[in-house]
């Protein structure tokens, strides 16, 4: 039907935010020119635990340029209730409060906020800020805090308890073959590129306009009118360009409520920027304990899978996370029993960090499953498929698609795996031991509710707008890209706005759920535009559509086509003159169960993935190089195969970091984290990265969305630090089985 | 903890400021800057020339890169009165939309990058990296791009867009 110059989706179109990005003229939170700006320094607590006794402010009040030092004792009234500082993720618990009174509840919180005329005379008045503590005994060691590990009585939303079935404890015992153990992960940070800030422009009618680092401007302004008691109207939030956040930004961090309170106090405008260093004092990923044994048949049959995991929270929220459910949902085994609980740490409270739960669980799991596949002296992919299950184990499920078998034979074919020796350290290179080795990744194909406008003017331009958030995942060129295929009109012709509390409602973006929801939203608003197009055709004099409904036209080069008829064709603007219209706008909300949705109401919706490594080490040095990666995804419908393929890359970037470099470490005599700058926290770096390849497998699945699309923000990251250790084993006959796997545990 | 130099007297005294003439993006201009502001700080928030980025401040992440005197460096390691008379190239120097540098070319035609926030600095560096004429493989230009971070993972893409215009200018 569409002409093969048609672009829509499918189609591997440029970013197009790209020239703002590459040209500078995109303009980051605290980027925004304002006049008569002040400048926000914070000042960090420097205990763990206990109370702020006094704060002595006069050296930094004489500063030339200071204008205020706030502290709890001098703010003005902010909301008492935690009811009040809830965000969209209602993480349970008592959220934390910036200078709110004496108590001191993590290393880092900040107690302190001072305003100047420059930013460095804010910076260097907060330095002479002298602040007496009362400490009481904290722990930050996780270790530690497991021995009081619980299960919290109230759970956070989207939290699924696992299922057992079966009598694994029997089974294992039963079991001829066993692998148990304990793997770990270490507390991460997010550590996106463009740190915390936020710039909040004062206006005379005391409302306020705040340029905010988030995942999403509304999240934010629903905070800031609950917490300073503004009405929604007064406070506009927006965020159309975001550099990174990877899930740190899904809540309000504490330079917005900074920022926000200063320029309430001070009626000015004002603006708050984290350090690096201060990027250390909130959202972490947490770390993890997993405890997994597993039984299987002489065959490689799994017979029992046991899977316990404890992950860190605060003392003041229970952040939990999906850790213990993927090998259970993945592997047909008869007999699986799992819990999870959390452990307080008088840290910040743990938060998302990419694919929350899976990138945990799913990675430490495949270790394990590769254990047993040498237990068992079976091929570690035919130990996979040998227990592969077709539909949710856990839950007893059909998924509404899963072709995890497809994306192992067409990784495993362009790897090259069918050539691997089955032995560890059997492969070699020169002086570097060579090892092979696969996981299964695995993530949520999510779905939430989201509106979206579209505005058609008369000289053919369209807008399509909705409050979601472009944080480098591609949402502006997904945007564009469906209105092009709806509307048919070249991406030329179309804006994509975004990142602005005032356009139509959208979740905070995360989860992987935003291309299938902004995506129907925008398809929505389309085709209710299309439809008064149709409308407005009618009034052409002769009605050269006849008696055409919707079903019998297209929309294609800006004209209304009829199907049967394709030379029969009316463009936009004649449509529109004909009914004296300047231009038509329509809003539309995508919901769940919308279109064929419903009838996967009741499947398992979920992306996969086929992770194979090749990594070479040094074996007198212990230096380990990842020389390739194949990254076989099914991940449903793809919008755009050039910014879908760069989401992959991505994920297994920050996947090569969590197999062999990221970790944050706690002083546990001081309860503070001691690498906070990215000279000591590791990320991996240009000569890091070698060979990456992205394939994306076909998957057709109308159920699991209205376009079929199952987001990809999270799926690169599970497994592959899985696949990488496991090809670390068996370059070396060494089983790590605590991240990331550094040298020292090489040589060890 | 911070502690506190000289609080009494050092603080109460103005900083002050120092005439400094820098060429930046080919405009002269003279400013008055004080002796603690970062070439970064002033560029920013001085000069609203915000395409240079602060990612760290230390040295560490490569995203405040510019070039000096056709030199990459790390804006936010330099302060900028002791730059006096220098020649400084920003971004917005290398190339503006619908005149675009052909490394920004390169980075659009490539995915070269997700959220941009480390992309001016990836392409300011690159352009010193041909400037110095060492890289001429893809493990080169690896290597010699390594202290410039992306978070997000764009690092092959942005080595396919370097070698392109390497390639090109070959």
């Amino acid at each position: 039907m569409a002409t093969a110059a048609k672009i829509g989706i499918g189609s591997a179109i440029n970013r197009v935010d790209g020239v703002e990005k590459v040209t500078g003229t995109a303009r980051y939170a605290a980027e925004h020119p304002v006049e008569n700006l002040l400048y926000g320094y914070i000042v960090e607590a420097a205990i763990a635990k206990g109370r702020i006794v006094s704060i002595d402010e006069e050296a930094a009040r004489a500063v030339p340029g200071v204008v205020e030092v706030i502290t709890h004792l001098n703010r003005p009234h902010v909301a008492w209730t935690d009811h009040s500082y809830q965000d969209e993720l209602k993480i349970p618990g008592s959220p934390f409060r910036p200078l709110y009174d004496d108590r001191i509840q993590f290393s880092q919180q900040p107690i302190a906020l001072v305003m100047a005329e420059t930013f460095e005379a804010a910076r260097y008045a907060a330095s002479l800020v002298e602040v007496a503590y009362e400490a009481e005994a904290h722990n930050t060691d996780f270790e530690v805090a497991v021995g009081e590990k619980y299960v919290p009585k109230k759970k956070r939303s989207g939290y699924m308890a696992p299922k057992d079935r079966g009598d694994a404890a029997q089974a294992f015992a039963d079991a001829p073959l066993k692998v148990s153990g304990d793997y770990r992960l270490p507390p991460e940070h997010h550590n996106p590129m463009e740190m915390f800030g936020s710039t909040v422009e004062w206006h005379d009618d005391g409302s306020i306009t705040v340029h905010d680092k988030t995942q999403g401007s509304q999240v934010v302004q629903g905070y800031l009118a609950s917490v300073f008691g503004f009405s929604k109207k007064k406070v506009r939030v927006l965020n159309p360009y975001v550099g990174g956040a990877f899930g740190s930004g899904l809540r309000p961090q504490h330079q917005v409520f900074l920022a926000v309170l200063a320029a309430k106090m001070l009626e000015r405008s004002v603006r708050v920027t984290m350090t690096r260093n201060q990027m250390f004092s909130h959202a972490y990923r947490p770390q993890a304990i997993q405890s997994i044994a597993l039984g299987a048949e002489t065959t490689g049959k799994l017979t029992a899978i046991r899977n316990e995991a404890t992950t860190s929270t605060s003392r003041y929220e229970d952040n939990m996370e999906n850790v213990v459910t993927w090998g259970l949902m993945n592997y047909d085994c008869p007999n699986a029993d799992a819990e999870y609980t959390v452990a307080q740490v008088d840290t910040a409270t743990s938060a998302d960090m990419r694919a929350p739960g899976a990138a945990t669980g799913m990675t430490l799991f495949e270790i394990a499953i590769d254990e047993m596949a040498y237990e068992a002296k079976v091929d570690p992919l035919e130990f996979r498929l040998i227990n592969y299950s077709p539909i949710d184990a856990m839950n007893g499920t059909p998924y509404t698609s899963k072709a995890l078998r497809e994306a192992f034979q067409e990784g495993a074919e362009a790897f090259g795996w069918s050539k691997r020796s089955a032995e560890a350290r059997s492969m070699r290179d020169g002086k570097e031991l060579v090892g092979w080795g696969c996981a299964t990744g695995m993530w949520d194909a999510q779905f939430s509710k989201t509106s979206a406008s579209a505005k058609l003017t008369a000289n053919g331009h369209l807008e399509v707008a909705c409050a979601t958030s472009d944080i480098g995942t591609g949402s502006y060129t997904v945007m564009t890209l469906v209105a092009a295929d709806t509307l048919g009109l070249p991406p030329e012709q179309i804006t994509a706005k975004l990142g602005d509390s005032d356009l139509p409602t959208a979740p905070v973006e995360g989860g992987s759920w935003g291309a299938a929801s902004s995506g129907a939203a925008v398809q929505l608003a389309c085709q209710a535009v299309g439809k008064k197009l149709l409308k407005a055709a009618g009034k052409i004099a002769g009605a050269p559509l006849g008696e055409a409904t919707i079903d019998d036209v297209l929309f294609e080069d800006g004209c209304i086509v009829l199907k049967d008829a394709p030379t029969v064709r009316v463009p936009f603007g004649d449509a529109m003159r004909a009914a004296d219209l300047t231009q038509i706008e329509e809003e539309e909300t995508a919901a769940p169960g919308f279109g064929d949705m419903w009838k996967g109401m009741h499947k398992s919706k979920n992306t996969h993935s086929a992770i194979f490594a090749e990594v070479k080490v040094d074996e007198e040095l212990g230096v380990i190089r990842v020389t390739r990666i194949v990254d076989a995804v099914a991940a449903g419908r793809i919008i755009n195969p050039k910014t879908a393929r760069s989401q992959i890359l991505g994920g297994v970037v920050m996947g090569m970091g969590m197999a062999l470099h990221e970790e944050t470490f706690p002083d546990h005599r001081l309860g503070r984290w001691m690498n906070h700058n990215f000279g000591e926290y590791h990320v991996p770096v240009h000569a890091d990265i070698h060979d990456i390849q992205v394939i994306f497998v076909d998957e057709p699945d109308p159920e699991v969305t209205p376009l079929g699309v199952k987001g990809l923000g999270e799926i690169g990251i599970v497994g592959t630090a899985a696949a990488i250790a496991n090809a670390i084993y068996h370059a070396t006959g060494k089983r790590v089985r605590s991240l990331p796997i550094t040298i020292d545990k090489i040589l060890d | 903890m911070p502690t506190a130099v000289n609080t009494a007297t050092y603080a109460a005294v103005p900083i002050g400021t120092v005439p400094t003439t820098l060429t930046i993006n080919g405009e002269t201009r003279t400013r008055a800057i004080e002796p603690w502001t970062t070439l970064l700080d002033l560029l920013r928030e001085g000069e609203d020339l915000i395409g240079t980025k602060k990612g760290c401040d230390h040295g560490q992440c490569g995203a405040c890169t510019v070039l000096i005197d056709e030199r990459r460096i790390n804006s936010c390691l330099k302060l900028a009165v002791t730059l006096d008379g220098a020649d400084i190239t920003t971004i917005e120097g290398l190339g503006q939309p619908g005149d675009l540098h052909p490394l920004q070319s390169a980075f659009c035609n490539h995915d070269a990058f997700q959220c941009g926030y480390c992309t001016p600095g990836q392409i300011c560096s690159a352009q010193g990296l041909i400037n110095e004429g060492k890289a001429k493989t893809r493990d080169e230009v690896r290597e010699l791009m390594s202290g410039n971070l992306c978070r997000c993972g764009a690092y092959s893409n942005i080595v396919d867009a370097v070698l392109d215009v390497i390639g090109e200018q070959a």
